[in-house]
């Protein structure tokens, strides 16, 4: 009994990479061969062939999709899941010393979720507390393995910035949030939150230009005593060399020209502005920043600069010619991203491709992965999801889910799985009153 | 004669009372040396606070004072490798308040062992880590040390005479020392080594509004201690290069300020870092390494998991593995069960941990986190004998490993010729249940432990006993 258990869970760990073909399945590329009834063969990780008609290599384990739908994996550019002891560092205005890749928690259930949701990939955000947050970067979803197993190889690490109502109300007493802070924390105000920022990089210039003068002098033959490492000012040292993206949470137009000004003033480039739910009436600047936006469906209202937003914010950025994805901020929304991509053609119109490349391809490209994932081309890692139904459907259901050419989720082995670990639970729970019963008196509750 | 006065004595003295015979002699008893074979009955010859002798054949000396082992066991006497007896105020679980509150199971509160949070130091906000928050690097547990703590009773009815006691507050709480278990007048005859290495906690904070931690401030979270710790190695590297130039030319160079929290950094000559759950034990090993710091690390609860032991195999780390098993929490009977299977897996598995370290060859030593009482502590060990730890091995995790770890094998911790008379003297063996501790010796004093409890019953030796100058 004991060993079938095990067997059992053995097969649910994820498969080794294989070469797999994937045949008779509808695939949407979000790529160059758009969508199309065919095969995706996936060899040592890669997508190594996508057609109508492929040659099945000698050996090859193949999954017939009977019509089912295939698309490259979910990409999340805005989650706070598989974090350990808090996502904010809101003690201080600028927090950029932390980072997001000290505290991964590969054990957190939320991965699995999101995994068995279609999520391959997702950008691990620091929160909003401050100004200037922590350092962020995207892991595969890479469920059974380590927290650096997760971490996406490659990619650009990013930094978090906040503006508006979080950085100036939390540790604020004045703001209404965290009143048992003993001293409050500057900035109270819009005004404030902007000053932080310049502040810190001016004095994050002023590193850089003692560690560019030491440099300068190591390179010469010199043996100078270094600077002083500060992480905080070090991360913002990044930013300033197009080593590390800045994804900005915001909300209003106002603050969003805000920073751009602030970006083009110290010379750096926004990556994503997140949330941005006015980012329908600053289009135009935005697009001409360079910044992708990352946006939700219809999440709303939930305070006051949260309010003047419309469900087409997604589709109209769009069409101004900005990088648009939609996110999910949360770990249940994370589960269903398809179906937020698929408000998109409600909204504003988007086609079928437009509306699933705002939750695939176009948080890669806000990601800098694009060459990597983000749609279905030869080359490109075999992240790929096997809906039962048209993706951007609520009634699709996730089959298969893989990542690097390995299965991580399959729909029909955790269902078989579920019972083992049932029976296992009762046996563990069973196990363990029955050592209780004799070690102590069963106690009765009062009648 | 000899045998009546004794017992006499016994009854004089109820409570533990150091005497200090200078030279005793053990004889006719099984001894257990740890580092040798074991001697079916032999002698140990106790003098001026050393083992003398030890063997089949030893010569009882004229002047010694004679104790009859007849059915009785020698041990080495114990040795907590991480504990805070002795230092004041100090919480009984040095290391595992994160569990204690009920929760020790529950992977939602990360297991990383703590310093209370009641204790942390009303310490000013702190704005960043230049501010050197929660950091007490400087103290060293030696300087801490109450000489008439209660619990040093306590512990020593468990048959522990060395502990290595540290101060645990805030992040850096400060250096641990290694002691004697003796009860005297002067905390200084207690201290076997002053600075034993580095205690450092990574309890979680408050996040959002920032007002967690001691006093408030930064840092408020998991990743803002790391990152705390991560800039102060950076700032102790770099002060020790301006330190070390300013000392070889200081003409026309600014003075370096002086920083005590650095000070004591640089003078730890090893850290030891907490790690409870496999993820944990992942991050701290690469964070060890990434500090370049020789590092102990402590908790290890998850140590149990095939993937742990292989990482602490493959990173050659030293463990201190705590005694304090995960329990289910107390619930009333028609509650429902809420515990998840990894959270089952954990409980039922844990106390193998111990056997895991040691078929892996990891070097590890047991440490009681805590359990005081001599029953709970035996209990915990005969968990660990009975779930695959022999007893040998399960002596050795609490004796000559320990010494071994902390660099002190050549003093304390097996029954050698030469080395400090910290000796338990047993009726039954060491780790059940219902053994009675006839003598503990430390440092060659004598000390008897009050009368256990009657098996079954609650607690141990002498805890309601003031105990020598309990008196405060």
């Amino acid at each position: 009994m004991k060993k079938t258990l095990l067997a059992v869970l053995v097969t649910l760990g994820p498969l080794c990479a294989e070469t797999i073909v994937i045949q008779n399945a509808t695939v949407m590329t979000v790529g160059s061969k758009g969508t199309f009834k065919g095969s995706v063969v996936v060899k040592d990780g890669k997508i190594a062939e996508v057609g109508e008609k492929v040659m099945v290599p000698a050996g090859a384990t193949v999954i017939d999709a009977g019509g089912q739908y295939l698309i490259p994996g979910i990409i999340d550019c805005h989650s706070h899941i598989a974090g350990d002891g808090g996502i904010n560092e809101g003690s201080v205005s600028v927090s950029s010393m932390v980072n997001i890749r000290d505290i991964i928690n590969p054990d957190d259930i939320a991965i699995y979720r999101a995994l068995a949701g279609g999520v391959t990939t997702a950008n691990i955000l620091h929160g909003s507390a401050n100004a200037i947050g922590g350092m962020t970067l995207p892991l595969k979803m890479r469920w059974g393995k380590s927290a650096q197993e997760m971490i996406f190889a490659g990619a650009t690490p990013g930094i978090k910035f906040a503006l508006g109502e979080n950085p100036k109300r939390s540790g604020n007493p004045q703001g209404g949030r965290g009143t048992a802070v003993p001293v409050a924390r500057y900035p109270a105000t819009r005004m404030g939150v902007e000053d932080v920022i310049r502040e810190a990089f001016n004095d994050a210039k002023g590193y850089k230009a003692e560690w560019d003068a030491y440099d300068a002098l190591v390179a010469r033959g010199e043996h100078p005593l270094a600077p002083r490492v500060d992480l905080k000012l070090q991360a913002l040292k990044e930013v300033l060399e197009n080593k590390r993206y800045v994804h900005v949470h915001c909300y209003r137009a106002d603050e969003i020209l805000m920073m751009i000004r602030v970006a083009d003033d110290v010379g750096f480039k926004v990556r994503t502005f997140q949330h941005v739910l006015e980012g329908y009436k600053v289009a135009k600047e935005i697009a001409a920043h360079g910044a992708g936006a990352s946006t939700f469906s219809d999440w709303w209202a939930y305070k006051i600069e949260a309010i003047d937003a419309i469900p087409f914010n997604a589709t109209l950025m769009m069409k101004k010619g900005i990088v648009v994805s939609l996110n999910s901020d949360d770990a249940e929304l994370m589960r269903h991203l398809n179906t937020e991509a698929g408000k998109a053609m409600k909204y504003g119109g988007a086609t079928e491709t437009e509306a699933l490349a705002m939750v695939t391809l176009n948080p890669a490209k806000q990601l800098g992965i694009d060459k990597t994932v983000g749609s279905i081309e030869v080359g490109k890692d075999a992240d790929l999801v096997l809906y039962d139904g048209f993706p951007l459907s609520d009634f699709a259901k996730v089959q298969k889910v893989l990542i690097d050419g390995t299965v991580y989720f399959d729909r029909d082995k955790e269902l078989v799985a579920q019972a083992a670990k049932e029976a296992e639970k009762k046996r563990l729970i069973d196990k363990e009153k029955a050592s209780q019963q004799r070690t102590q008196p069963v106690r009765r509750p009062n009648q | 004669m000899k045998k009546l006065l004794l017992s006499a004595f016994l009854v004089l003295c109820a409570s533990a009372v150091a005497e200090v015979p200078s030279t005793v002699a053990i004889r006719n008893a099984k001894i257990v040396t740890v580092s040798g074979a074991v001697i079916a009955k032999g002698t140990v010859i106790i003098r001026g606070g050393l083992i003398d002798a030890v063997g089949e054949n030893v010569a009882v000396p004229a002047d010694a004072w004679v104790v009859d082992g007849e059915g009785m066991t020698v041990y080495p006497g114990l040795i907590d490798g991480l504990s805070t007896v002795g230092i004041a105020g100090a919480a009984p679980a040095a290391a595992a308040a994160g569990g204690g509150r009920g929760g020790r199971g529950t992977p939602a509160t990360p297991a990383t062992p703590t310093a209370p949070a009641a204790q942390a130091a009303p310490a000013e906000r702190s704005w960043g880590p230049e501010d050197r928050p929660q950091t007490t690097s400087w103290l060293l547990a030696a300087d801490e040390i109450q000489a008439g703590d209660r619990r040093v009773e306590t512990v020593r009815g468990a048959g522990f005479t060395t502990a290595v006691t540290f101060p645990t507050r805030g992040i850096f709480g400060g250096q641990g020392s290694i002691i004697d278990l003796v009860s005297g007048e002067k905390a200084a005859e207690m201290i076997l080594v002053p600075a034993a290495g580095q205690y450092i906690a990574m309890g979680r904070g408050g996040g959002f509004g920032g007002g967690g931690g001691g006093g408030g401030g930064f840092p408020s979270s998991l990743m803002g201690i790391i990152a705390y710790v991560r800039q102060v190695y950076l700032d102790a590297d770099h002060y020790r290069l301006v330190k070390e130039a300013y000392a070889k030319d200081p003409r026309g160079m600014q003075r370096p300020e002086y920083d005590r929290a650095l000070e004591g950094v640089l003078a730890s000559k090893r850290i030891l870092l907490p790690a409870n759950r496999l993820v944990e034990i992942d991050r701290m090993l690469r964070f060890g390494a990434e500090l370049k710091q020789p590092m102990i690390l402590y908790g290890a609860r998850d140590a149990y998991l095939p993937e742990a032991a292989d990482l602490l195999k493959k990173a050659n780390a030293t463990v201190l593995l705590s005694l304090k098993w995960p329990t289910a929490p107390v619930r009333s009977p028609d509650a429902e069960d809420t515990d998840t299977l990894r959270m089952l897996e954990q409980r039922d598995k844990a106390p193998t941990a111990p056997a895991v370290l040691q078929k892996a060859g990891i070097k590890y030593a047991l440490y009681a986190d805590g359990l005081d009482a001599p029953r709970d502590f035996q209990r915990a060990v005969k968990k660990a004998i009975d779930n695959g730890l022999s007893r040998e091995d399960a002596l050795r995790a609490l004796t000559l490993s320990p010494a071994e770890i902390y660099g002190v094998a050549d003093r304390v911790g097996s029954i050698e010729k030469g080395k400090i008379a910290n000796l338990v003297l047993t009726k039954g063996d060491i780790f059940d249940d219902r053994t009675t501790v006839v003598m503990v010796f430390v440092d060659g004093k004598k000390y008897t432990p009050a009368e256990t409890a009657a098996p079954g019953g609650r607690g141990g030796a002498s805890t309601d006993d003031p105990g020598p100058g309990g008196n405060r």
